[in-house]
């Protein structure tokens, strides 16, 4: 499917005109929201919107229906604007059932519009999320939303009235009723979303049929019911010209690693076990087995961070994902790369912590880990994606990095990048940098840890090089030979080395990109996932005539090396974290800067307005 | 495995051309000093050019090993051998891969991987050296000391049952299986090389003598008497006989259990014939320990069964076929897309 232009429907009521939309389907686990709203994105895609958005699931499979801690949501924000987050505050919850109303009512704006599907509002349901009454019942529902009772599920088993279908399976097309009918109040298209279902269940045709029915249902339903006085228009987003596609972070992380595969026409052995919010890369990756990509699915985490580095002791790409616990169990793991100085890169897609924590929500807490959750002086470079799209890249450059360098380098991304989605303007691969592999293959002169002036690297060698038979290990290496050293000052010098190497990964690093004027009352620094909120919050702050700059590190270690010198241009720096301050603490021990963190750990991105406030408050409290 | 195969291009090795330069560090009288000379004399009978041999190990003093072989080589992190050999083998399917490992390296700390990389019948030959004790870290009980074993951290005695290295490399499905004695050195060279030659996991368990913390572990099968009592050989096809000439014994089978009989009591059809192709029987035979019974030292099991890395290439090249090399600019664009112009 593609296309040039999109077009809304005509409507038939008054149409008013929004610069942007908050939405959120939610129910039970079993509702299909994610489907719904992965849909609805789709289709404000197709309008020309900007996008993002926030999936919110449950870890349990199939949590028992009805319960609160089984409600499932996907929300989004689609905008004539740059839109950088999927919002605070809800313009629109559909809710399916009353324990997703009871869950996500509160971020409801008041006079938002409110959606519910009556039937759902019986007895068991009721008791279930633990309502006393039925707030279907309760006059303040009305008072303070706009709110519309739609027995969604009888509506759409009507409508399907002589499908060869059982009650299960008809009940089971009610989210493209509220899809249709959600994309009937913004007029979005649903064109991508009936090809979307043809292609979905070509193999069943009545179940292709019944969605179909409902969507349309549900669009209908919104045009000629007298409920709805009036639907909504977001116009096409201002974006560069140039050919997009729905991203999410993890599969754009899977396609940054293909893009380096072929680039390198290197073996990649993607080592893993399976780990949530990271399981989706292996899956991704296995399907790719055409660019010579070799998914290992390990007996554990250790030996998945095993095989690639056995892997790149032969030559090839050593890679793998994993989530906090994962990465606390690679760890002697990478140190071992870091001592043999070979190239692996990890992908540590960050979950709620510690321990099992929260599997499928987002933080930002592995970050100290990341920079010394290894015994010793065990220093690795650390790189950030800031938003979906951008995990293609750092990808991508992590690989480079890693091969130029011999150095483990150690990625985070987070649970909220890793499943939200943004247009992103596809790259053409040939614009991306060359990745600098050299086997070497001459023996003269050659030592193991012999190193390269401008980048400190070790030779790389691939075995069944005739002439260049070695050995290395863990144990700490002679400068030059690579022999077992004990030496106490070649100890010291292999320290130095090994961090000096590290921090020369700096010259890798642009200029730091100010958003904002270049001095002036407050720098917000952010990493990472953050980055919407940030942008968008700083953003506010600017137009409300704040002399507030933001910047977004990408390089965690080595930082970069103009960072001191732009945090010294303002009088205050504000560091917001999804942690209890990690990188603020960097940034204080590292520049001796009076930094101050912003830090909220609730599982969920940051919220814009908070980061407004904290700025806010820094910014008067200076005067 | 393309090498092994280009047999004239080869160069003509000598024992010396597997010595590397390090100054081997063991304490004297290890009987790693005799493992260590017997693969180096074996290697040239190999037939793989040097540069294409990779030795992997873990931690103990076993896995000090790779330092000392002239090949390619790497000293890893405890236990984890296997699955950094694995991971070579994915990204290398033209190298031969050695891991060598301990009792401890390979059966307590490396178990896991250890049951893995045999059940996935990855491609190399696997060196156990078993002497029943942590050595590198000064006389620990190992996982394959004995019930009792009076040890630095077991003053009374050790409470953990042992493992039998041979019966859970059958049970987790290894397609070799063998056992062979430092002391026994035209054995443990042939065990070793026909190990080397397995297409798949080849395990072999080294009995080694460690002379400082666990001196005569199996002293049963050094000292020459005790040795003709106990050890015995096992042979493809052959009866399973042991003992001194004037008195030889021989292991019948009733249903699953061995019994030890007199040679000269039971007629020679009744004998226990070795089949190395049968993993159940081979089972009940690994299981077997002196002083109840005699210690079966050889090749205890052999299969053929599909090779892990095989099967990734198999699908690796069938992707390639049905659907093209990839293509990460036709990949970008695949699917739902939308222009802005």
């Amino acid at each position: 499917m593609s296309q040039t232009t999109a077009t809304a429907p005509a409507p038939a009521k008054p149409r008013r005109i929004l610069d942007r939309a908050v939405v959120r389907f939610a129910g039970d686990s079993g509702d299909g929201m994610q489907l719904t709203g992965e849909q609805f994105t789709t289709e404000a895609a197709w309008a020309g919107n900007d996008i993002a958005t926030l999936p919110n699931f449950p870890a349990e499979i199939r949590a028992p229906a009805g319960t609160l801690f089984g409600v499932s949501s996907f929300q989004l924000q689609f905008g004539s604007r740059r839109v950088y987050t999927p919002g605070d505050r809800l313009d629109c919850l559909v809710a399916m059932n009353p324990a997703a109303l009871k869950v996500h009512l509160g971020d409801l704006k008041e006079g938002g519009l409110l959606i519910l599907n009556t039937s759902a509002f019986e007895k068991k349901n009721l008791d279930r999320a633990g309502y006393a009454t039925n707030p279907l019942e309760d006059a303040a529902l009305e008072e303070r939303y706009r709110t519309h009772k739609i027995d969604i599920t009888r509506l759409t088993v009507d409508g399907l009235a002589g499908l060869p279908l059982n009650a299960k399976e008809k009940d089971r097309c009610k989210n493209f009723f509220a899809l249709g009918l959600v994309s009937w109040i913004y007029t979005r298209p649903i064109e991508p979303t009936l090809d979307w279902i043809k292609k979905r269940f070509t193999k069943n045709a009545d179940v292709a049929e019944a969605n179909t029915r409902a969507l349309k249902a549900g669009y209908h339903f919104g045009e000629t019911a007298e409920i709805f006085a009036e639907c909504y228009g977001v116009e096409p987003a201002e974006m560069a010209p140039g050919t997009y596609r729905s991203m999410t972070g993890n599969r754009a992380l899977a396609w940054g690693i293909l893009a380096a595969a072929q680039r390198t026409g290197l073996p990649v052995v993607y080592g893993a076990y399976p780990i949530t919010p990271a399981s989706d890369i292996l899956h991704e990756l296995s399907m790719h087995k055409r660019f010579h990509v070799r998914t290992f699915q390990a007996e554990d985490e250790i030996a998945a961070v095993g095989a690639i580095i056995g892997a790149a002791f032969g030559g090839g790409i050593g890679l793998c994902a994993t989530s906090g616990p994962g990465l606390a169990l690679k760890s002697e793991g990478i140190a071992l790369a870091v001592m043999a100085e070979l190239p692996i890169v990890v992908f540590d897609i960050q979950r709620g912590g510690p321990s099992t924590g929260l599997p499928t929500k987002t933080e930002q807490a592995d970050l100290m880990q990341a920079l010394y959750g290894r015994n010793s002086e065990c220093p690795v470079v650390v790189i950030a994606p800031a938003t979906p799209g951008d995990c293609f890249f750092v990808a991508y450059e992590a690989i480079r990095i890693a091969v130029k360098y011999m150095v483990p380098v150690i990625v985070l991304s987070d649970g909220y990048l890793a499943n939200g989605a943004e247009p992103w303007l596809i790259p053409d691969p040939k614009s991306l940098p060359d990745i600098d592999v050299r086997f070497r293959t001459e023996p003269e002169g050659f030592h193991p840890y012999a190193r390269e002036e401008a980048t400190l690297a070790r030779p790389w060698v691939r075995p069944g090089t005739p002439g260049l038979e070695h050995r290395i290990g863990g144990l700490e290496k002679q400068d030059v030979t690579g022999n077992v050293s004990y030496d106490p000052d070649n100890h010291d010098l292999m320290v130095r080395l090994r961090a000096e190497k590290v921090r020369r990964v700096a010259q890798e690093i642009p200029p730091t990109t100010i958003n904002g004027p270049a001095g002036g009352d407050l720098l917000v620094v952010g990493w990472g996932g953050t980055y919407g909120t940030i942008t968008a919050a700083v953003e506010e702050a600017q137009m409300a005539g704040k002399s507030v700059a933001s910047i977004h590190l990408r390089h965690l270690n080595p930082l970069p090396p103009d960072l001191g010198q732009i945090l010294r241009q303002y009088r205050r720096v504000l560091v917001p974290e999804i942690n209890s301050g990690q990188l603020v603490r960097v940034l204080r021990a590292e520049y001796l800067v009076d930094a101050v963190g912003f830090n909220r750990v609730r599982g969920v991105p940051l919220a814009t307005q908070d980061i407004v406030d904290a700025i806010n408050q820094l910014v008067e409290g200076n005067r | 495995m393309s090498t092994g195969t280009n047999a004239p291009q080869v160069p003509r090795y000598t024992k010396k051309d597997f010595e590397s330069d390090q100054d081997v560090r063991w304490c004297p009288g290890c009987g790693d000093y005799a493992i260590l000379s017997t693969v180096q004399k074996m290697m040239p009978d190999l037939g793989v050019p040097r540069e294409d041999i990779v030795f992997i190990s873990g931690i103990g003093c076993s896995s000090r090993f790779p330092y000392y072989m002239n090949t390619y080589g790497f000293h890893t992190i405890h236990g984890r051998a296997p699955a950094i050999a694995t991971g070579l083998r994915l990204a290398r399917p033209d190298l031969k891969v050695f891991v060598v490992t301990g009792d401890g390296d390979g059966l307590s700390i490396g178990g896991n991987h250890m049951l893995h990389v045999l059940r996935r019948n990855v491609n190399v030959t696997i060196l156990l050296f078993n002497n029943r004790i942590y050595g590198l870290t000064k006389g620990q009980y190992s996982p394959t000391s004995e019930l009792g074993k009076v040890t630095k951290s077991t003053p009374m005695g050790s409470t953990d049952r042992p493992v039998n290295p041979c019966a859970f490399a059958l049970g987790v499905g290894a397609t070799f299986v063998a056992r062979t004695v430092d002391r026994n050195i035209a054995h443990m060279e042939e065990t070793l090389k026909r190990a080397a030659a397995h297409r798949g996991a080849a395990f072999v368990e080294i009995l080694q003598n460690c002379n400082i913390y666990n001196d005569m572990a199996w002293g049963i099968l050094y000292d020459r008497e005790s040795k003709i009592e106990h050890e015995l050989r096992v042979e493809h096809g052959k009866p399973l006989l042991f003992g001194p000439a004037d008195a030889r014994k021989g292991l019948v089978l009733d249903g699953v259990k061995a019994r030890v009989v007199l040679a000269s009591e039971v007629p020679a059809e009744r004998f226990w014939v070795h089949d190395q192709s049968d993993i159940a029987s081979a089972l009940v035979l690994a299981s077997l320990a002196s002083p109840q019974f005699p210690t079966p030292v050889g090749v205890l099991a052999q299969v053929e069964a599909p090779i892990y890395e095989d099967l990734i290439a198999d699908q690796e090249k069938r992707a390639v076929s049905e659907r093209g090399p990839g293509d990460i600019a036709r990949l970008l664009t695949s699917g739902d897309t939308w222009t802005i112009r």
